[in-house]
């Protein structure tokens, strides 16, 4: 790997990918898209967080984890719990059995708060819980799996299980979690309305903001001598354990940095959707979050921010189009970008885009280094 | 948008001739509009897709995924309605289209496509929804953007939208009537409350319960169990052991299947009616995958039935085949469906507009006397007044209808007492 213009944060190609990306979403779309389908690609962006952490979890860490769905709900759920709660005041919920308990508690007979919802009250530690119940969480089941040596497809078996698992465990106990309904009619923030068209505005751009953090901190890591261990572990796993490195900590570093940042894309997305349901925890919606991470390329964090737009938008414009054949739709794309590019929209920019300027610009003194941190075209080799 | 003749008649470059000609057929094409509607400007204040010849309304159901098989019947319903309404001539002069979007089994899909139908689409009303929790998704949405939405499922109720018309019962018109029968007509003493583990199931097995109890009899137990389960082997050895006189079945979607083919196979025979069986939740279209020779004997409580005898119905079923195919079967809610199109046009009619808020608030005291299934009233609460039926199964698939009510049951979406 050249180092020409490398440094800690990313590489010039970084930059300038990045800051194409934040014109687009900063600059281009509010400009160009009024503010219900502005609203809409906030939460496709959301989901971009997610395929984020499993460009760096699966692409460079070779874990390939079908469970991330949990951390986006884990994150989710924590920022409705607070905001049902400020929702649920006497006043609002006086038809009620019990006045001021979430309305789903009331259906199920419940006569006051579960003492985990109690220091949901508190915005504070509401904000805490978001990242760290989902690390913590993450956590636990790195310890208990990379410890062990637990990799590969049964690792992926693994969390897909844990995806059913938390499913059914919100469905059934629907009394203390809203059930297969979620927690739904989420209001306000802190007396902010979240439902006005001035707040969607707001909470679009606290996103965008948000997600070029989370862009930056995993360039970083990427970079990072400890991004350079995670490609070796991911390649010659073997090599790197007597070489004298625990494999095992950097897969749970990674792992757990993952579930992270997908937890604060799911406590957006409960913002500007304004509600949350298990439909996002399961199986279908992990999977479909590792697709999104697929088409934008597995190894480009910026392809991750494309693919799941991509990815969405098609969903929604198919769908709005033939709303009764737009599945058929969905699944020629993800044939077609699998056979087509199989390093996603990313690997076709570095075979197509990027040798065309190069011959473009070298004569100017090579506008690009040879690291194609954007493309990946490096990486290739021993991905699974 | 009036038409304004002369506005189109200053064309330059045309022969005078030409120019009377096109007068006259402008005029008469403005006149026809006159006649057939009021202006446009008049019966729309707000900006809702309403041209000076169409109203366009949303069509919200999942047509994909594991709800499609339930929904697939109300959107035929609607489109049933719509077609007749515009071949009666549409509603204030202007014929109906319709945007169908798909909900895809996802309650947050039906929460973005809600909002794509109000703010993007300016939808005069929504056809929609099926699952509570589709509805509770979509609820937040009507209520801000001021939309309206005819939800046709019958469901737990406790819950009362300025926003949602609900045409299909609420818990206790279906429940109350049906424990009426069975003690009255049976004899019933004991109950056994079985459901799927969400919220319908539960809240309606509260109701039951408390009615039960309030009769002085006694329920032996209750179970649930999640949706999609298909193992009731350890429940049916359980009825068994408690011999109730009423297996009281609120078992939702696919576990039907799994439930009446183990009942069936446990020796628990519903024709002999030692337990009798009555359920809420299995309605003709449910019948066609659980197999008419599995259930026979079981009764249902509901509001509708496809073999009810009266001329509207007659009716009714024969328009629905002849739309959408002989071997058709339509069950309590695609009926509550076909009503939400009717309903709305007679409220928009009441009112004389469009508008939202001028509908909302002639809807209470419409009534519909075409309704397949007899004559029902919009109530202050914006449910509806309608009769509970007590329906038999029959080896074919079909009820056999063998109780209503002779009132029409008042809607009561919060029950004093039951909560």
């Amino acid at each position: 790997m050249s180092t020409t213009f490398l440094n800690r944060f990313g590489s010039r190609a970084d930059y300038i990918g990045i800051a194409v990306l934040m014109t687009l979403i900063v600059v281009v779309l509010p400009l160009t898209v009024d503010i219900f389908r502005l609203n809409l690609i906030g939460k496709y962006l959301t989901y971009a967080f997610v395929a984020i952490g499993l460009v760096l979890c699966w692409g460079y860490g070779g874990i390939l984890s079908l469970g991330q769905g949990v951390f986006f709900g884990l994150g989710g759920y924590c920022m409705a719990m607070f905001l049902k709660l400020e929702a649920s005041t006497p006043e609002a919920t006086k038809i009620q059995s019990t006045p001021g308990i979430p309305d789903f508690m009331d259906w199920n007979q419940l006569t006051e708060l579960p003492w985990f919802w109690e220091p949901f009250h508190s915005f504070g530690f509401t904000l805490i819980a978001i990242i760290l119940i989902p690390t913590l969480f993450a956590f636990v089941i790195g310890l208990a799996m990379f410890k062990r040596r637990v990799g590969g497809v049964y690792f992926a078996i693994i969390t897909q299980a844990i995806a059913a698992i938390m499913t059914i465990l919100i469905i059934g106990q629907q009394g203390y979690t809203g059930g297969v309904n979620g927690i739904t009619d989420l209001r306000t923030l802190l007396g902010w309305d979240i439902r006005t068209d001035e707040a969607k505005y707001v909470l679009y751009f606290v996103n965008a903001a948000l997600l070029l953090l989370v862009i930056q901190l995993s360039l970083f890591v990427r970079h990072s001598k400890l991004g350079r261990i995670m490609v070796a572990m991911r390649d010659k796993e073997d090599r790197i354990r007597f070489s004298g490195y625990s494999v095992a900590n950097f897969k749970i570093f990674i792992f757990c940095f993952a579930a992270a940042v997908s937890a604060i894309g799911g406590a957006m997305f409960t913002l500007q959707v304004g509600f949350m349901s298990p439909s996002f925890v399961g199986i279908v919606p992990s999977i479909e979050m590792v697709i999104f991470a697929a088409v934008g390329g597995r190894l480009s964090i910026l392809g991750a921010v494309y693919g799941a737009l991509l990815v969405n938008f098609a969903k929604t414009s198919f769908s709005e189009a033939f709303p009764e054949l737009w599945l058929f739709a969905m699944g020629a794309l993800f044939i077609g970008v699998v056979l087509a590019f199989p390093n996603g929209l990313a690997g076709l920019y570095a075979t197509h885009v990027v040798p065309f300027i190069r011959s473009f610009s070298a004569r100017r003194g090579g506008l690009f280094d040879r690291s194609v941190t954007f493309g990946g075209r490096v990486e290739e080799g021993g991905a699974k | 948008m009036s038409i304004n003749p002369s506005e189109n008649l200053a064309r330059p470059g045309r022969s005078p001739r030409w120019r009377r000609t096109m007068a006259s057929v402008l005029l008469a094409a403005a006149s026809t509009v006159a006649v057939a509607g009021p202006p446009t400007a008049e019966v729309n204040t707000t900006g809702l897709a309403v041209t000076d010849d169409t109203v366009t309304i949303g069509i919200l159901h999942s047509v994909t995924g594991t709800m499609a098989i339930s929904e697939t019947g109300s959107v035929q319903a609607e489109k049933l309605a719509i077609k007749q309404i515009n071949d009666m001539g549409g509603i204030l002069g202007r014929k109906i289209e319709y945007i169908q979007e798909d909900g895809a089994s996802d309650w947050p899909t039906f929460a973005e496509k809600a909002k794509k139908l109000l703010v993007n689409d300016k939808v005069a009303s929504v056809m929609g929804c099926w699952t509570s929790a589709s509805r509770k998704a979509v609820l937040p949405v009507f209520e801000q953007y001021n939309g309206m939405l005819y939800y046709p499922t019958f469901y737990e109720g406790l819950e009362q939208s300025p926003n949602v018309i609900y045409t299909g019962q609420e818990a206790t018109q279906q429940i109350i009537a049906g424990i009426d029968w069975v003690v009255k007509e049976k004899g019933a003493k004991t109950f056994f409350l079985l459901g799927s583990d969400y919220i319908w199931p539960r809240t309606s097995n509260k109701i039951a319960r408390k009615h039960i109890e309030k009769l002085g009899l006694k329920v032996v137990g209750e179970e649930y169990y999640p949706l999609g389960h298909t193992q009731f082997n350890s429940v049916i050895n359980k009825i068994r052991l408690k011999k109730p006189d009423v297996i009281y079945a609120i078992v939702v979607g696919g576990s039907n299947v799994a439930f009446y083919k183990q009942l069936k196979a446990a020796g628990i025979d519903l024709t002999k009616e030692k337990p009798l069986l009555l359920t809420i939740s299995v309605t003709e279209d449910e019948i066609r995958g659980i197999g008419g020779e599995n259930i026979e004997g079981a009764y249902a409580a509901m509001k509708y039935f496809q073999s009810l005898g009266n001329d509207n119905n007659q009716a009714f079923v024969k328009a629905f085949k002849e739309m959408w195919g002989d071997d058709i079967v339509i069950g309590d809610v695609t009926q509550a469906a076909y009503l939400g199109p009717w309903l709305w046009k007679a409220a928009v009619e009441k009112a004389g507009s469009f508008d939202i808020d001028k509908v909302r608030a002639a809807s209470p005291g419409i009534e519909l006397t075409t309704a397949p299934e007899g004559y029902v009233r919009v109530h202050e609460n914006h449910h509806l007044w309608s009769k509970t039926r007590i329906g038999r199964a029959k080896a074919d698939g079909q009820y056999e209808v063998v109780y209503e009510t002779a009132d029409l049951m008042e809607p009561d979406p919060f029950p004093a007492g039951y909560q």
